[in-house]
């Protein structure tokens, strides 16, 4: 990382620090600090209301996000909706967005001038608190504001809104031809998870470690037991392949790295999570301790974008298509998926 | 709390060009037959007509300056060719050693005179070294060596064995690592480097064969062998520091993680044979892809640091526990997925691969300090000192 966005980061990880509130389904006052520092459209060209900045800078903003167990559906808004209203060719308005890929049951009408929207989209991060949802449906973005949908209230493992989203014949604030694909997307949606995961490692290992110098038991701290090292040394390998691999994911940007790294990263989350929660014993597995934070996160992100199986499965189909001789350039070359 | 800290890195751009002159270059020796592709064979694989090959072509000892026969290229540009040799499974074990830890020592800590007698043979892939550091009684614990160096005119007169010295028998020289003083309190102390002649008079080299019979490992005994003050690697007594410096070198490069690789590109092959891999092959071969480019990167992220003159110590440890873990899961992954039992005399390669790859297994998480020593080291690094002791 250069200096900039090493000030960046630090910024970052200031405001999370003075407006935690890890146990919130979402947190409106981190969501305005960082909406302040300007991290919220950091993605998104500037002539559209973002920042312009790259995928790089993004994905380590969302580890620290992620680092910091924050309520803010900043990957959401930086990754998926602004990207598809500026990409349509809008402006970008500010708050908190989402964004949906429309299954097949959801559809979108014309009828004379108006557009209208129908069907069901289901988990659509915080959908009840956003300002609106950017849809991806039939080669058109779809941007339905707050208030045009009903939504049933569900959550992840962590608590955050995952809610399913009623489109009862909803009138559209705009209807843009879009050029986006839904691989992008899923692509964009994955990098996010991706790099959010290397941040919440890196917290499950820091407590890990303080907790290991601190806890006593038969007269010594817990970290000067062997066994207990070949945990530590354990979490802090995957964490560390996680963090390089969504800084490679990111600044490759190709569907081949994103897919190995959310693979390695959703693979490297469960390992890390069962070994924070074997460090901690009983007391982490309690709602008054912040590991939870973290591991929940984890544990509901992995799945969340497509799992390793999902992102393996197309890794693999390409391997074999690429065969013995094959199979070494596209590790290095990556490319599309 | 210092955690670990890497950053992805990128190849500089330059370098595509040098990747693919390698890549047609060993493509050319595969078609000719003079590369079969043989799992680890940076340990297995000794053909000094290969290494010379390689020399000609200025991709050995491309960390050397050219005054003393390297390109000059660069650990970035050594590391593109090491990757490329080792996923081709070609027969780099020759030179392997020289050009990844014993030139680069002399470099840094060899007199003008060493550098001049043995930085151009290794650079022409002609000069083969061995390293002396394990003993009977000393793996891990590398400061309990207990060969022992005692003044002699001119020079040195050393006694003790030393073990597991990879191609020892047909290699020119050893840097083995001996006790020269007593060990002090913190048993780092008097311990030196020496360049030993595997030729010497009073050098017993004796074979050490691995499970499958293959003579790689030896026992090297030496009894009063002499070794002249011009030999001694750095200065007396600073041995420990020297050995401890070189090891973010060994500790994780490719070769940490692509010893098995055919083994993967073979599969690859054999399920598209069949007419492609069903779902659950796909997504079993996929996700050993997944973490190979993970661990791929990390070990680049590694060798940027290194190339910026820092020395990761404990990141590049924890890439060799991550990177030689995985070697071991492939052939878990691919021994399910080849559906042929591993024969290391079978016409059909994947069998020998998969025979190669298994018997060969046990070694990846040994060498070079084991796992579970890495681990320790990685976690007392990451803990406020005295916590972990």
């Amino acid at each position: 990382m250069n200096d900039v966005l090493d000030a960046l980061v630090a910024t970052v990880d200031g405001v999370c620090a003075r407006h935690a509130g890890p146990g919130e389904d979402w947190n409106p006052r981190l969501w305005d600090e960082l909406e302040r520092v300007g991290v919220t459209l950091l993605p998104v060209p500037e002539e559209r209301g973002g920042a312009g900045a790259d995928f790089v800078a993004t994905a380590e903003v969302l580890r620290a996000l992620g680092r910091n167990a924050a309520a803010v559906p900043l990957a959401e808004t930086a990754l998926l909706a602004g990207w598809l209203l500026a990409e349509a060719g809008a402006d970008v308005p500010s708050g908190p967005l989402t964004a949906a890929l429309a299954g097949p049951h959801v559809a979108l009408r014309q009828d004379g001038g108006a557009w209208t929207l129908a069907g069901t989209l289901p988990r659509v991060p915080w959908a009840r608190h956003a300002d609106g949802i950017a849809v991806l449906v039939a080669g058109h973005v779809a941007f339905v504001p707050r208030g045009g949908y009903d939504v049933d209230e569900g959550a992840n493992l962590a608590g955050e809104p995952r809610d399913t989203v009623h489109l009862r014949d909803a009138a559209p604030a705009r209807v843009l031809a879009s050029a986006a694909t839904a691989q992008a997307f899923r692509e964009r949606g994955a990098l996010g998870r991706t790099a959010l995961m290397a941040g919440a490692m890196e917290a499950a290992t820091d407590l890990s470690l303080r907790y290991a110098g601190e806890r006593v038991q038969f007269g010594r701290p817990l970290a000067r037991f062997q066994a207990v090292q070949q945990h530590l040394a354990e979490m802090a390998g995957e964490t560390l392949m996680a963090t390089v691999a969504a800084q490679a994911a990111a600044a490759e940007g190709t569907g081949f790295a994103i897919a190995a790294a959310k693979a390695a990263a959703s693979e490297a989350a469960g390992t890390v999570c069962r070994l924070a929660h074997q460090v901690h014993g009983a007391i982490g597995f309690t709602d008054e301790h912040g590991l939870r934070h973290a591991t929940t996160r984890l544990w509901a992100w992995r799945d969340e974008c497509g799992n390793e199986a999902e992102w393996a499965d197309a890794l693999g189909a390409r391997a074999v298509e690429a065969g013995t001789e094959g199979l070494w350039p596209l590790i290095t070359a990556g490319g599309d998926l | 709390m210092p955690a670990l800290r890497l950053d992805a890195a990128a190849l500089p751009p330059e370098l595509d060009e040098l990747r693919r002159d390698v890549r047609a270059f060993l493509a050319a020796e595969t078609a000719a037959g003079r590369i079969v592709p043989h799992a680890d064979n940076w340990l297995a694989g000794w053909d000094p007509a290969f290494s010379r090959r390689l020399g000609e072509r200025g991709w050995i000892g491309m960390t050397f300056p050219p005054e003393y026969g390297g390109s000059g290229a660069g650990s970035l540009a050594r590391f593109v060719v090491t990757e490329e040799l080792l996923a081709a499974g070609a027969p780099v074990a020759a030179h392997w050693i020289a050009d990844r830890q014993s030139g680069p020592s002399l470099l840094k800590y060899g007199t003008e005179e060493q550098r001049r007698a043995y930085l151009p043979g290794i650079a022409r892939g002609e000069t083969s070294f061995a390293i002396g550091m394990s003993e009977p009684d000393s793996g891990s614990d590398l400061a309990s060596v207990r060969t022992r160096a005692e003044r002699a005119g001119g020079g040195w007169t050393v006694n003790g064995t030393k073990v597991w010295t990879s191609g020892a028998h047909v290699a020119d020289a050893m840097i083995a690592l001996v006790r020269t003083g007593p060990p002090g309190p913190s048993r780092h102390e008097g311990l030196t480097q020496l360049i030993v002649d595997l030729g010497a008079p009073g050098l017993e080299i004796r074979p050490i064969r691995l499970l499958t019979g293959e003579h790689h490992f030896n026992e090297v005994v030496l009894t009063g062998v002499f070794v002249p003050d011009d030999r001694v690697l750095g200065t007396v007594g600073d041995g420990w520091r020297q050995v401890t410096s070189e090891l973010s070198f060994e500790r994780s490069g490719p070769e940490r993680i692509l010893s098995t690789f055919p083994l993967l590109a073979a599969v690859a092959g054999r399920l598209a044979e069949r007419g492609g891999a069903g779902g659950g092959d796909r997504g079993r071969i996929g996700a050993v892809v997944a973490r190979l480019w993970a661990l791929r990167r990390m070990s680049l992220a590694v060798a940027a640091r290194l190339a910026a003159g820092e020395a990761p110590a404990t990141e590049a440890a924890a890439v060799k526990d991550l990177g030689t873990r995985f070697e071991g899961a492939l052939v878990e992954t691919v021994r399910l997925l080849a559906r042929v039992e591993p024969d290391l005399a079978s016409s059909d390669p994947l069998a020998n691969l998969l025979a190669q790859s298994v018997l060969h297994g046990p070694g990846f998480t040994l060498r070079g300090g084991t796992n579970e020593i890495l681990r320790g080291v990685v976690a007392k690094s990451m803990l406020p000192s005295g916590e972990a002791r």
